[in-house]
């Protein structure tokens, strides 16, 4: 029983770890003020542009590069499109998860002609696990050994990346002045514009940190927690992220949790497809796969507590000429 | 004196025009990237989609997909919401159609039956969209984030439905039985046939018509009602509508469900015109490229039309396209897509400010 669940939480640490990185991509763009639906398609563009890389070049590392830089460019035309041009946050994501779905197909195909993958990466071109010091010496100890070798040990760099994001936006958010000035332009651009600090730039350097934390998550996908892109591998993480950012109420902490609850949830549903529960028989895969979104619609209802977002999200700033 | 206004024609014609053209040059950089030549592959796809009878009617009959969903998310924007749930309303509406179908071929006659099928498509769509316009009205959560939400939630309950309850005995393939014929809308070529018309054989069916239809009531709805004034008022401004003694919340409801039954409606040609049998996964993205065919099509029911041919072009036209060059995918449609939805959705500005400016200061000149 209780290896059955370290065996399921070791499960949810690695289906979390894209939703985290992404989920906190999503809360420095929603903190600035600018809607993100296009988490979805910066975390495909990246896992493609991650394998890729990294199956050219041997090296998950450089791959990463890679991710990150295609990530950060979807960014900036998100930015482009919304902050320079005052365009719609939704639609302008819309239209980046529209365009990366097809493009990574395209060009996948053009380049490793194996029907829009690429190649599957092994060694060096992969992140490998990684066993923390005294694992193997503890793993014999019960409970606390257990925990510490099997659920944390054992796991690649970007999983223990994405867990040491959450304190570090935390301390980003709410401890630099930047932060301020971040959640400032989410609430009330004009105060931060009277101030004379430029709205637009805090919302691209916001926008910068988003591409670079889906960019982390797409090369996760790809490079780390499977060997190479499929198409659409992304399978709806963007969006499951956000109803992640919007469960979490917007903060670093909640909304680890609420990753951490929705990857609990996946490995839910793997583990009781076709076992008979006592009592209740068995349980469609599917209800329990719904349940984050419906967990999210329900707070956004308002029937379990109150999920009030940044004030001045999805709006555009004019700035005001005499 | 009279502001100087822009002319007509530049806000219809021009605009469109220059963003579909920026689509096409970007995405013919794509092409030249991977090594083809853009206008061998635009005539390729020209011609898979207009060059004979058959490719006609396959651009046809998606482009009868994307004016259910091109009309059902320009419903809602004219009344300033956006519903992204489109894939979703779909697919329900296709249970709808599916249900009905699944209940009464062997007894009925078409008659009965298709009337019946086209209220259920309408009325599974329209319910699916009534939860989360329900929320926004009364409960104020945001309609995008729950129509994105109900997606996933529908797409979950198809696969349990179809898995679990609606599957052929007996078979691995995850799909219901087949209709009976009494079920099956008739294909245009059926109806043309008779009359010594050759259309050649596509899945072209009677939902093209009913697409059209569609399209009349919706003008007459949203230019010709006071109902579709409020809605318009909505659009224009929420606040000037509740001043002005507009129920707002009921407006908000009644718009999604007008646009969740027209999207359901994509269920009447997938379901009872093609494939005759309730399947997974049949919207295809049908519901988010509505978004494009909206945008494109400046939300009015002609030039919904319009954009729905030329979407419907080119997934024909892609088709055949990668089967000339197999170097290309299908899915470049999709970059093309994406990249109308970016140029007339998200940069609107960028080059309409500039163009409009330009026609005001030559009126006033």
């Amino acid at each position: 029983m209780f290896e059955t669940l370290i065996l399921m939480l070791d499960a949810t640490l690695r289906v979390s770890t894209p939703l985290i990185l992404a989920a906190l991509a999503g809360l420095y763009a929603e903190r600035s003020g600018i809607v993100d639906i296009g988490l979805e398609g910066k975390i495909l563009g990246s896992a493609f542009a991650a394998a890729a890389g990294a199956a050219v070049y041997g090296s998950a590392w450089i791959g990463l590069c890679f991710g990150i830089l295609a990530s950060v460019g979807l960014a900036m035309i998100h930015g482009f499109a919304c902050i320079t041009h005052r365009g719609d946050h939704i639609v302008s994501g819309v239209a980046i998860n529209t365009v990366v779905a097809g493009l990574t197909v395209t060009l996948g195909l053009d380049w490793f002609s194996m029907g829009g993958q690429t190649p599957a990466l092994s060694g060096d071109a992969r992140f490998t696990d990684i066993t923390l010091p005294f694992a193997d010496a503890l793993a014999s100890v019960p409970v606390i050994g257990q925990i510490y070798s099997n659920l944390l040990s054992g796991h690649n760099i970007l999983v223990y990346l994405a867990f040491a994001m959450v304190p570090v936006t935390y301390w980003v958010i709410y401890k630099t002045r930047f932060g301020l000035r971040l959640r400032a332009v989410g609430e009330n651009p004009q105060a931060v514009d009277t101030a004379g600090i430029s709205v637009a730039f805090i919302r691209y350097r916001a926008l910068i940190i988003c591409g670079i934390l889906c960019g982390i998550a797409g090369a996760y996908l790809s490079t780390a927690h499977n060997a190479g892109f499929l198409k659409d591998m992304s399978a709806g993480k963007g969006y499951m992220a956000l109803a992640a950012l919007i469960f979490g109420k917007w903060r670093p902490v909640p909304v680890l949790l609420a990753c951490l609850l929705f990857g609990f949830l996946d490995a839910v549903a793997v583990r009781l497809q076709g076992v008979e529960l006592p009592g209740i028989g068995e349980v469609p895969v599917q209800a329990i796969e719904v349940l984050p979104y419906v967990l999210t619609v329900l707070l956004l209802a308002g029937f379990i507590g109150k999920a009030v977002g940044p004030k001045a999200v999805g709006r555009p700033y004019v700035k005001e000429r005499e | 004196m009279s502001q100087p206004k822009v002319p007509v024609w530049v806000n219809v014609a021009l605009i469109p025009f220059i963003n579909i053209m920026l689509a096409f040059l970007v995405s013919g950089l794509v092409i030249l990237a991977i090594g083809e030549d853009p206008i061998e592959a635009a005539g390729y796809l020209i011609y898979g989609a207009f060059g004979y009878d058959e490719g006609i009617g396959y651009t046809l009959y998606y482009a009868t997909n994307f004016i259910f969903t091109g009309l059902a998310v320009s419903v809602a924007f004219k009344a300033g919401l956006f519903n992204i749930g489109g894939e979703g309303q779909a697919y329900i509406g296709g249970l709808g159609v599916g249900l009905v179908c699944l209940a009464l071929d062997k007894t009925m006659p078409f008659y009965v039956i298709a009337p019946l099928a086209i209220i259920g498509a309408g009325v599974f769509g329209a319910a699916w969209a009534y939860i989360p316009a329900y929320l926004q009205a009364r409960r104020g959560s945001h309609i995008v984030i729950t129509t994105i939400m109900f997606n996933f939630i529908a797409s979950s309950l198809m696969v349990y439905l179809i898995v679990n309850w609606l599957k052929e005995d007996g078979r691995m393939a995850p799909n219901s039985r087949t209709f009976e014929e009494s079920a099956w809308l008739p294909y245009l070529h059926d109806f043309f046939l008779p009359l010594g018309i050759d259309i050649g054989s596509s899945p072209l069916n009677f939902a093209f018509v009913i697409a059209l239809v569609c399209c009349v009531l919706v003008w007459g709805l949203i230019w010709h009602t006071r109902w579709g004034y409020q809605l318009r008022t909505l659009g224009t401004s929420a606040t000037a509508a509740s001043y002005a003694g507009i129920d707002t919340a009921k407006v908000t409801i009644w718009v999604m469900l007008i646009s969740g039954g027209l999207a359901g409606f994509v269920g009447i040609n997938e379901i009872m015109g093609v494939n005759h049998s309730l399947l997974l996964n049949f919207t295809a993205g049908y519901g988010f490229a509505g978004i494009a065919v909206s945008l494109m099509g400046r939300n009015h029911p002609i030039g919904i039309v319009l954009a729905a041919i030329l979407f419907g072009a080119l997934y024909q036209g892609g088709a055949e396209l990668a089967f000339e060059l197999p170097n290309i995918t299908p899915e470049i449609v999709v970059v093309i897509q994406g990249l109308v939805i970016l140029f007339s959705g998200a940069l609107e500005h960028m080059f309409k400010d500039r163009i409009e400016g330009f026609f005001i200061r030559r009126a006033v000149a």
